[in-house]
């Protein structure tokens, strides 16, 4: 599809300049969210990821006859936690309802899940946008519901081969109101999302492994007029490939109804390969999932105290923990929303900046480390830096032992060795100087050796002032406290 | 040695604890009337081997003074408890071949109390019917017949392998499964006890399902005090059953007093069906007559929405199967018939699996769940089952227990019913109502039809009343004293 | 409420149970001849009736997440109708 892409400012929403005028892109999505948990939903075995297969299968999960569920306790703690970390309306009486429907990797031939009354109602996200800017998402609901099978196709010349590992792994499905606007904006929710979750505990986010898929419900319209027709794209398993499904499958709808065509509902494969969306005719066809309510299982019902006790042990969450950056830190909101992305980047953060200048240790940590980190592909857990060594650098610089341009070439050293920066400082001689006495000797021995520029600089050019900064620094192998050579330097030029 | 057979599970009990036989002296008889009975067709798969095995160790446990309550008592096992490697079928075709590697809660209690395992009793396919005439396996045949003619009759359904099998001391007691009816219905056809306890007194884990909302097990016996010792065995929280309820299990058999002094006995009066026959409508008098002459105060009661239990559960038990036996699809155990491709596998195989009536009841529930008529089927039956419900509830604020007819008719001939389902459903009229409610019920022995053929009344209880359904059904079996029993015609 | 022999088909299909076209003609009946008994419902008048959930009085009780079951690849494949180095096999699916 040769059509440009506008828009990209994740805060104007993505317009679509077609052949009739402009297209506005609507975006909804529904994320299905692994439960961190030792077990699984409904039974007691295992949900490690990786094991042979249908190792981790109880006689539940591979449905048996007369196999009964029994639900696991941390699922539903685990869903609410999350539905007060979206600042949800928590369900103190939800239903657990049969989806019936016929699938290899599906052993009850029914999934259970929730349909009419969920675990958590309504909540919002709010995204962050470029330069700080944020927007709230509506979440509609967040229901729990048991993960299927696998089904493997590329292992047998004429069968497919069904593991029931995942078979009942419990999921978190969250799912937002039609409020994105962009392949960008949903970008920053599912990575908003998975901040949170992992702040939370609640799902690892690993959507590498699974434990996070995206269902990308996409449809097109006129600006400020009413939703079209939407697309369902299932299962994508990768940010950057649901901003390229989403690219794909709004420009395709554009395209249709621009040639007078209309959009059919239905679910659609996002192909990475090709990079295009294909239908799943096939596999729509006759559902009809006739939900009703699980005769196994009763109402699942908690009271106050159940939720009041899980919201006093919430952790901070990323929007207070940046917040409070910003404004008990004095970190820019930029900076501070770099920093609570991820839980283990603000834990890191915060430990170098206790007790010390916070931005100056936000700079440190947004600027060398990271730079760091990304040049050599390592993550944050693999720094040869730990968050005490960047600390006892800033200190170094705090003191003024060391100069802010000393300081970067010790941390290159400590990256490199793992080494601790007074030792660096130590054995390289890095200490600044500030003995008055070798200073003054320096600053003579470079007036001594400029006349011509003293005389310039006596005549009124003040700006020369840098370039015998510069010399003195040189002179003293960038070890003088440049306060103090300031501090003697201008008496002595001005004679 | 007197035919050891014969006895009730009481006095197997005190015999053997008594030394008078040995728990292996025991199970031999049984096996050698199971052999003599195969013109019954009761049993899907015989288990002497295990049978024997069994009898061994509980011989062993007594020497040693340590038998639990069910000691060396054999027992056929309804073939929808699954049983650790032992063929385990519902009497379906789609279950070929399926030895579970898992052994059911409700026979592990009873394994666990000492019971011997005799073998697997045929059923109606699924436990769906009320005559035995949809198993896989072949019609199971009621030991009785009519004084007038030959013709094999319906041990009922869909427990009458266990029906049969315990009328015709094959063996001492049966486990049976009660949805609509499934162990009062065939306890009345085949002139024996049947009890369905409350919904969540036995553990549903392992057990084939039907409809979860009402599938309940329950104890098949020759008397009310052997339903009580088998029932106390059986029964118990199970934490694998999330429908199970954590209740201590009473001494039933301590229940039987034989004194209802005082006790109030309800009779519905939308029981007494339009042309209902004569003699059932005599026995109920009778039974009536009986409780009032040992002391129970009787006491007219009505139960407004009796009529509309029948279709309610007709929607409501489909449904919920239809959901249920979606897991047979020939991928993970059974019958697998290949097709063209993955959907044609699963229809072509849950076609030849599944046997008409089946089927029937899977496409009701599917159509009663689909878009658009669930509010009108599914959601309605549900909410009349409230009613229903409420019903009962109000009458037990009056009375104790209600006493009224089992099923409609005596035990009929193979075929008679013809071919239209609805009159086949007719016959749980009198007990599906309290499955739907989930009340315990018990079916009594209580008199002879103008055949000879044997009629049973019922007695319902509150929930978890399990104790005043027994103590009053202890009282009207003394005083019906039926004694009657078939010939062995089948022994050939 | 009447089935036709098209939704009788439509049901079978989402029941996944073949149903030749010859048969589909008598099975209808036989499901309109119960479902027109069935339509008696709609005499009670369950205005305001909650459907019924359960028996007893109870709720819903909950399991420790620890895990106490699997490990048993062999025993889950052992009554499977085609297996494959511990996976169940079905015939391929295309998707
Ligand atoms: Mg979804
Ligand atoms: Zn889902």
């Amino acid at each position: 599809m040769p059509r440009q892409l506008l828009g990209g400012e994740v805060d104007m929403g993505m317009i679509i300049q077609g052949a009739t005028g402009d297209w506005e892109v609507v975006i909804g999505l529904e994320v299905h969210a692994q439960v961190t948990s030792k077990a699984k939903l409904f039974s007691g075995s295992a949900t490690e990821y990786g094991a042979e297969q249908n190792t981790q299968v109880s006689f539940i999960d591979a449905a048996m006859p007369g196999m009964l569920p029994v639900i696991n306790r941390a699922a539903v703690e685990q869903a609410v936690r999350t539905g007060l970390g979206l600042k949800a309306q928590i369900n103190k009486f939800s239903v657990f309802d049969r989806k019936n429907y016929f699938y290899a990797d599906l052993p009850q031939g029914y999934q259970i899940s929730q349909f009419q009354q969920p675990i958590v109602g309504k909540g919002v996200l709010t995204i962050d946008l470029k330069d700080g800017e944020t927007r709230e998402i509506g979440i509609t609901r967040l229901h729990l519901e048991q993960d299927a099978g696998k089904s493997i196709h590329d292992q047998h010349p004429s069968m497919s081969l069904i593991d029931l590992n995942r078979s009942g792994v419990a999921l978190m499905e969250i799912v937002s109101e039609p409020d994105l606007r962009s392949p960008e904006e949903a970008a920053a929710y599912v990575k908003k999302l998975r901040s949170i979750l992992r702040y939370l505990g609640t799902c690892d986010g690993n959507m590498e492994e699974g434990s996070m898929r995206a269902d990308v419900n996409v449809s097109v319209r006129r600006p400020g007029e009413g939703f079209g027709t939407r697309c369902e794209m299932k299962n994508i398993n990768s940010v950057r490939f649901m901003q390229q499904a989403i690219i794909y499958e709004a420009n395709r709808q554009v395209d249709i109804i621009e040639a007078g065509g209309t959009v059919d509902q239905e679910t659609r494969l996002y192909d990475p390969v090709k990079g295009e969306t294909r239908s799943m005719r096939s596999k729509e066809e006759a559902h009809d999932y006739r939900y009703f309510p699980d005769p196994d299982l009763l109402p699942l019902e908690f009271d106050d105290a159940f939720v009041e006790k899980l919201k006093s042990e919430l952790p901070e969450l990323p929007d207070e923990k940046k917040n409070r950056f910003i404004t008990e830190l004095g970190i820019s909101p930029y900076d501070a929303g770099v920093l609570v992305a991820e839980k283990e980047v603000a834990d890191y953060f915060e430990a170098v900046a206790k007790g010390r200048d916070a931005k100056l240790a936000a700079n440190w940590v947004t600027g060398e480390l990271f730079g760091n980190l990304n040049r050599t592909g390592k993550s944050l857990s693999e720094s040869p830096v730990s968050a005490d060594a960047l600390g006892d650098l800033i200190g170094l610089i705090k003191d003024g032992t060391i100069s802010n341009r000393i300081a970067k070439e010790v941390f290159e050293e400590m990256f490199e060795t793992g080494k601790a920066a007074a030792d660096i400082v130590e054995e390289k001689g890095l200490k600044q100087v500030s003995d008055t006495g070798a200073i003054e000797a320096a600053i003579d021995e470079v007036i001594a050796a400029n006349e011509d520029k003293v005389a310039e600089y006596r005549a009124g050019k003040d700006k020369l002032l840098g370039f015998f900064m510069g010399q003195v620094m040189k002179a003293t192998g960038g070890k003088a406290n440049p306060g103090v050579v300031n501090k003697l330097l201008k008496p002595k030029l001005d004679g | 040695m007197s035919d050891l057979t014969k006895l009730t599970i009481a006095e197997a009990r005190d015999g053997l604890k008594a030394k008078k036989f040995s728990a292996v002296e025991l199970a031999a008889a049984h096996i050698t009337a199971m052999d003599s009975a195969r013109g019954l067709n009761a049993f899907i798969t015989e288990t002497p081997e295990k049978a024997i095995e069994n009898a061994t160790a509980s011989d062993a446990r007594l020497a040693k003074g340590e038998e639990g309550k069910l000691e060396g008592i054999p027992l056929a096992i309804k073939d929808l408890f699954c049983t650790k490697g032992t063929l385990t079928t519902a009497a379906s075709h789609i279950l070929d071949g399926f030895k579970p590697e898992y052994e059911s809660t409700v026979t592990s209690n009873l394994w666990n109390a000492g019971a011997v395992m005799l073998g697997k009793v045929n059923l109606d396919e699924f436990a769906m019917g009320s005559s035995n005439e949809t198993s896989y396996y072949g019609n199971v045949v009621n030991p009785w017949r009519r004084q007038t003619d030959d013709q094999p009759l319906v041990p009922g359904g869909s427990s009458g392998g266990s029906a049969s099998a315990v009328a015709a001391n094959l063996a001492m007691g049966a486990t049976g499964t009660d949805t609509g009816g499934s162990i009062r219905q065939p306890a009345a056809f085949t002139g024996i006890v049947g009890m369905k306890p409350t919904y969540g007194r036995c553990s549903r884990w392992g057990t084939v399902a039907f409809a979860s909302s009402l599938d309940q097990a329950g104890p098949m016996t020759r008397t009310v005090r052997d339903a009580a010792i088998m029932l106390e065995a059986m029964a118990g929280f199970d934490p694998k059953d999330s429908t199970s309820v954590d209740m201590e299990v009473p001494n039933f058999e301590a229940a039987l007093t034989g004194d209802v002094k005082g006790l109030k006995v309800g009779i519905p009066k939308e029981y007494r069906l339009d042309g209902m026959s004569a003699e059932i409508e005599a026995l109920w008098n009778q039974g009536i007559e009986w409780l009032k002459a040992a002391g129970a105060e009787i006491i007219d009661i009505s139960l407004p929405h009796t009529k509309y239990a029948l279709p309610a559960y007709y929607i409501v038990a489909p449904a919920e199967a239809s959901s249920n036996l979606a897991r047979y699809d020939g991928v993970r155990y059974g019958l697998r018939v290949e097709g063209e491709d993955l959907a044609d596998m699963y229809s072509r195989t849950r076609a030849e699996g599944f046997g008409a009536e089946v089927k029937r009841r899977i496409l009701i529930g599917t159509y009663a769940l689909s878009a658009g008529y669930y509010d009108a089927y599914y959601l309605k039956a549900q909410k009349v089952r409230t009613r229903i419900a409420e019903d009962f509830r109000e009458a037990f604020k009056t009375v104790d227990t209600i006493l009224t007819p089992t099923a409609p008719s005596a035990a009929f001939a193979f075929g008679e019913k013809g071919t239209d389902p609805l009159e086949m459903y007719l016959n749980d009229v009198f007990t599906v109502p309290a499955s739907l409610a989930g009340l315990p019920g018990i079916s009594v022995p209580s008199g002879l039809s103008s055949d000879g053929l044997p009629l049973g009344l019922q007695l319902l209880g509150r929930p978890f009343d399990e104790e005043t359904v027994i103590r009053t059904a202890g009282v009207l079996e003394e005083a019906a004293a039926f004694d009657a029993a078939p010939t062995a015609w089948w022994r050939g | 409420m009447s089935l036709d022999k098209a939704t009788v088909a439509k049901v079978a299909n989402l029941a996944r149970i073949r149903v030749e076209e010859n048969d589909l003609e008598p099975l209808a009946n036989e499901l309109n001849a119960i479902l027109g008994w069935v339509e008696q419902l709609s005499e009670v008048d369950t205005e305001n009736v909650a459907p019924m959930t359960s028996v007893a009085e109870m709720s819903l009780r909950w399991r420790d997440d620890e895990v106490t079951d699997g490990g048993y690849q062999q025993q889950v494949v052992a009554n499977a109708p085609a297996e494959e180095d511990g996976f169940f096999a079905v015939p391929k699916v295309i998707e």
